[in-house]
């Protein structure tokens, strides 16, 4: 147990201005679990990246087993005996569950890809994590709890030092994470050291034996589980207390402005029944890949197989372009932001100005100065941090770009705005940012649909929240109902609620 | 199921080309003829070989658009050495063929993973060039049948075991790349790599020497199609094959090749070559007029790509429980 397995020191790691890690020490022994934890932006996903040779780093040392290391690219640090499940699903869609566990490193029989040993080798994996679909399945065809098996299996079929695991139980329901954590004990005993990187505070302490908390890039603490409690793990991470990132809202809320009904798609979602009222911020809680983006862009008119019906201030709107949802005073904020949101290569006046381009014309010519104007006064308003308005966007750091994202439908003067997963990969600063403007936004009567992932967010910005799991609609919480027990349950399918909606049952036993 | 669903589509491409070649016999029965069949074998021969290249490039969501002026450039300079050394051997006119395409090919492939530039652009600057440099090496001479080495005129009119040499070498080519794209790990890492290129770079899969690697391949086959090409039709001149590489791609679209990347296999590329075979050889047979010959061909092609498309087309992600798991 006490032999240092890896050790990092004085870790350095720059992106352009962005100074992702500071100085960073981390020690892992054989046979240890230790959790890695930090908000969002905190550089885990950087060091993720150093440690699996994807990046290079800038300063600092690696040693494993003594042995000094320098990672020029993924192969070296697979070679070495480091492997990563990624947080993003590393997959090739389109090819064999056992190709994509052997991926890089096809088993051969002289010169030829030897698919029979592959095929029983990957089964063989597969039986013994539980996964219950066969390894000639395409991945296309799996789910995406499936898919973070098949991750898990290729890091298990490889002889490994270190495993590291970014938040593998994101998209997993609760008896997959109980099995889960079984393969994490098992590695354990056979001397694999698991740097774990997880949101969840019950996995850290249901499998971790010691932490390590980032912060802005650098290392704040570190300790055993055994003599850590939540409440101190929280605050390493944040750095100040949970009530100063939360601004305190002060909105009441007011007449209906969307009602959502029987919205339904064929294979993503069923039955969503909803309605929003002027000054509210309705949360959507769920895991990953519940299907609750999908709902959204359906409202947007993004979604063409989608039906039900959408009254927006009492008028029917039958969005089949955004250009429709949007005329009636709805924005969507997407998830993606680099890919759906912002355009990295335009300048941070021209991506605020691209929503209502018609609205700075000057007959057939684009007004210059009304764009500048509209400029001035988001970045003002939104105290978007940017050296001048032609400054590409991709120049800013992404909680900057998400507050250019967010200006552009601002700018639109929307009722009601849908922000999907506004925090995701932004800092702690930011986050406080955000959240500042969200609750200006309701408490200038705008109506809030916040579609996220993150539980504390949920919960202390949102007046109701609406729980989905597999594409239904599991559960409502209002007020001083919000618990974070509960909603945790209702979202994993924990508590034996495992009511599909009624409209399911019918359709089963039809 | 998938699989089922994609072998389907592969025997139905094939069963379209059958029912066009019968269709087309009922009216001029000389179209069903073994010699008639023997002119698209050999006509097919050259494209399906271009058609393996080709292929390669799509599988890594890049394109090449030089194959025809590299043809066209290998060509010209084996007719040239032809031209020059009379007492030249076969053997050494194919390897010098190879070695020049893949030379051009490889060019492309430097310029792309070098430079960080789209093959695209890449490729039809390529395109330009090597069809100025026929005009420069030939100083815009043709060389015509006289002066065509034997050996070169006499390789595709040979005949093996009751099949023309041409024939033979599509063959073998089409078997390598079945082999190479199923059998071999880089084969599969260039799969792995057009559907996910990402990712590739994650599970260590060398993406810039194996982009490399498909555009050398590429020109290697354009350089092979040239020597062939020009013993084919006896000549050698600048404007050989001009525009050719959009049929070569055309091919790979309708014989199931994504131009996504990461999606087509041998034997849908290589019914691709067979149906565009088919209907070329079936216009002029039933009389259609030249100028609407290429129309029609086009429409065709148009066609089966939009048809391809829509089997292609995903419907949303399964979410909600199977209804099977659900009860």
């Amino acid at each position: 147990m006490s032999d240092v397995l890896l050790t990092l020191s004085g870790v350095h790691k720059s992106y352009g201005a962005t100074r992702a890690l500071r100085g960073v020490d981390l020690q892992l022994q054989a046979g240890e679990v230790l959790a890695l934890v930090g908000e969002n932006g905190a550089g885990k996903s950087t060091l993720v990246k150093m440690l699996t040779g994807v990046v290079p780093m800038d300063e600092g040392a690696i040693t494993l087993r003594g042995q000094p290391q320098r990672f020029r690219n993924a192969q070296d640090a697979q070679a070495a005996g480091i492997l990563a499940v990624h947080q993003e699903t590393v997959m090739f869609e389109e090819l064999s569950v056992a190709e994509n566990i052997f991926v890089g490193r096809h088993l051969l029989r002289g010169p030829f890809v030897d698919w029979a040993a592959m095929n029983a080798q990957a089964q063989t994996v597969l039986d013994e994590i539980g996964a219950r679909f066969a390894a000639t399945t395409l991945v296309k065809d799996l789910s995406l709890a499936e898919r973070h098996l098949v991750e898990i299996a290729r890091a298990l079929s490889q002889k490994a030092l270190v495993v590291i695991l970014d938040e593998p139980t994101a998209a997993l329901s609760q008896a997959e994470i109980r099995d889960f954590y079984g393969i994490v004990r098992k590695l354990r005993q056979q001397g694999v050291g698991v740097i774990f990187i997880t949101h969840k505070f019950d996995e850290i302490f249901a499998v971790a034996d010691r932490y390590l908390v980032l912060r802005d890039g650098a290392a704040v603490g570190t300790g055993a589980i055994a003599d850590a409690s939540e409440q101190e793990l929280v605050r390493l991470m944040a750095g100040r207390a949970i009530d100063q990132i939360y601004p305190h809202i002060d909105a009441r809320p007011g007449e209906e402005v969307l009602r959502v009904e029987n919205l339904s798609h064929p294979s993503e979602f069923q039955g969503l029944h909803f309605s929003l009222r002027r000054g509210e911020i309705l949360g959507f809680y769920g895991l990953v890949g519940s299907g609750r983006s999908e709902a959204m862009l359906a409202i947007m008119g993004l979604n063409p197989q989608a039906t039900g019906t959408f009254t927006v201030l009492g008028q029917r709107l039958d969005a089949r372009r955004p250009g429709d949802a949007i005329a009636a005073g709805i924005a969507y904020v997407p998830e993606e932001r680099q890919r759906q949101g912002g355009i990295l290569g335009f300048s941070v006046q021209d991506n605020i100005s691209l929503a209502g381009l018609a609205r700075f014309a000057n007959g057939p010519w684009l007004s210059a100065l009304n764009e500048s104007a509209l400029c001035q006064r988001m970045t003002e308003r939104l105290r978007i941090k940017t050296a001048s308005p032609h400054t590409l966007l991709s120049g800013l750091s992404g909680g900057n770009q998400q507050k250019v994202v967010i200006a552009k439908w601002l700018g639109l003067d929307p009722k009601i705005v849908i922000l999907d997963e506004p925090t995701k990969g932004i800092d702690v600063g930011a986050k406080q940012a955000v959240y500042q403007l969200i609750a200006e936004m309701v408490q200038e009567g705008l109506a809030v649909i916040l579609v996220s992932s993150e539980l504390p967010e949920v919960m202390h910005l949102a007046q109701r929240v609406i729980v989905m799991r597999r594409g239904l609609q599991v559960a409502e919480f209002a007020g001083a109902q919000i618990q974070a027990e509960a909603i945790v349950a209702a979202a994993s399918g924990l508590d034996g609620t495992h009511t599909p909606a009624p409209a399911l049952q019918q359709e089963v036993a039809a | 199921m998938k699989t089922l669903l994609h072998i389907r589509r592969e025997w139905l491409l094939l069963a379209i080309s059958a029912c066009i070649a019968l269709a087309v016999g009922l009216r001029a029965p000389v179209f069903l003829t073994w010699r008639n069949a023997l002119d698209i074998a050999n006509d097919s021969a050259i494209l399906a070989i271009l058609v393996m290249g080709q292929m390669l490039v799509l599988l890594t969501r890049g394109i090449d658009l030089s194959v025809a002026s590299n043809l066209a450039l290998t060509g010209m300079a084996c007719a040239l050495l032809g031209k020059a050394f009379p007492g030249v051997s076969i053997v050494v006119l194919i390897a010098l063929a190879l070695a020049v395409g893949a030379l051009l090919g490889g060019l492309n492939g430097w310029l792309i993973t070098g430079f960080d530039l789209p093959p695209i652009v890449v490729t039809l600057g390529t395109l330009s060039a090597y069809r100025g440099a026929i005009f420069v090496a030939s100083k815009g001479a043709w060389i015509s049948d006289q002066d065509i080495h034997l050996a070169i005129k006499g390789l595709p009119r040979a005949v093996w075991l009751g099949l023309p040499a041409l024939v033979w070498f599509a063959l073998l080519v089409l078997a390598l790349a079945a082999i190479f794209l199923t059998l071999r790990k880089t084969g599969r890492e260039i799969y792995a790599l057009g559907g996910n290129p990402h990712a590739a770079t994650y599970v260590g899969i060398p993406v810039q020497k194996r982009l490399r690697l498909v555009y050398t391949l590429s020109g290697a086959l354009a350089g092979l199609a040239g020597l062939l090409w020009v013993g084919r039709y006896s000549i050698a001149y600048t404007e050989l094959a001009a525009g050719y590489e959009l049929t070569v791609v055309a091919a790979c679209v309708i014989g199931g090749v994504s131009i996504g990347g990461g999606v087509g296999t041998v034997l849908g590329a290589a019914l691709g070559v067979l149906f565009i075979g088919v209907v070329n050889g079936a216009l002029p047979v039933i009389q259609v007029s030249p100028f609407w010959q290429q129309a029609i061909s086009g429409a065709v092609i148009l066609v089966s790509v939009a048809l391809n498309a829509r089997s292609e087309r995903r419907s949303g992600r399964q979410i909600l429980e199977r209804q099977g798991a659900a009860a």
